[in-house]
């Protein structure tokens, strides 16, 4: 696959994106109505700019009540070392994917 | 011949999981199920069966269903294509569940093969140093 190095740079590439990802590292976890109120565009693109930094398992989030908070997995950024770690630090982060799903999940 | 033989690298993550092997085998075989926790796909759990992976990045894998143990073991190819040697990866994921007395020991394994990757890899990551530097910074002083 493209490296996990790769999905890193390229999803911190986009600014508005990074920016999202430096508050919630400067600030600790925001709702997204929080981070919309400051990030110059709207909540659709927000929540688009959070998913794709949670697949890259650099945010995590949190569901309480109807609200969903999010914070910086800055764990995250330690992938950049080695292949090894790369996929290891992918996995979690999947995996971490993988128990939300199943608690929402059916028997 | 090629002097350098492929390097060979192994990931694992052990997880143990508070719900039954079957419902997780669900999570691991069901395309909708898939999506919420890998990546879009078009999985089918034949063995032979041919799918692709493809990440909100825009990297599209290329998989192959080699292995299929209802509720015990999920093995496929998990390559990248790609012109540059550095970010060409072929590698195998096998999955492997465990029924425990509190629910399931999940296991993943990767094992990738990246011929003559390493050089490759240190150019690409001179680039990005500096980026990186100021990132870790802005991280770090979040604790």
């Amino acid at each position: 696959m493209e490296n996990i190095e790769d999905m890193l740079f390229k999803t911190l590439a986009d600014p508005t994106r990074r920016a999202i990802f430096e508050r919630l590292c400067r600030e600790g976890e925001q709702t997204v109505a929080a981070l919309t109120a400051r990030a110059g565009v709207s909540q659709p693109a927000v929540s688009k700019h959070l998913g794709v930094l949670k697949q890259a398992g650099l945010v995590r989030d949190r569901h309480e009540g109807r609200q969903t908070h999010y914070s910086a997995a800055r764990a995250a950024l330690a992938p950049l070392v080695d292949w090894t770690k790369q996929m290891t630090g992918f996995w979690e982060g999947r995996f971490d994917d993988l128990e939300d799903l199943l608690k929402r999940m059916d028997q | 011949m090629n002097a350098a033989s492929p390097e060979v690298l192994t990931a694992v993550v052990e997880r143990d999981i508070p719900h039954p092997p079957e419902k997780i085998w669900r999570a691991l075989t069901q395309p909708h199920l898939i999506e919420e926790w890998l990546m879009k796909n078009d999985f089918q759990p034949m063995v032979g069966h041919r799918f692709n992976l493809r990440g909100e990045w825009g990297g599209v894998l290329d998989c192959e269903v080699l292995t299929v143990e209802p509720n015990r073991k999920l093995v496929y190819t998990w390559n990248y294509e790609h012109a540059d040697a550095a970010y060409d990866l072929r590698s195998v994921v096998t999955l492997t569940l465990t029924p425990t007395s509190t629910g399931t020991h999940l296991r993943v394994e990767q094992a990738g093969f990246r011929p003559g990757q390493k050089q490759a890899y240190g150019g690409a990551k001179v680039g990005w140093q500096q980026f990186l530097e100021k990132l870790e910074q802005v991280a770090g002083r979040a604790d």
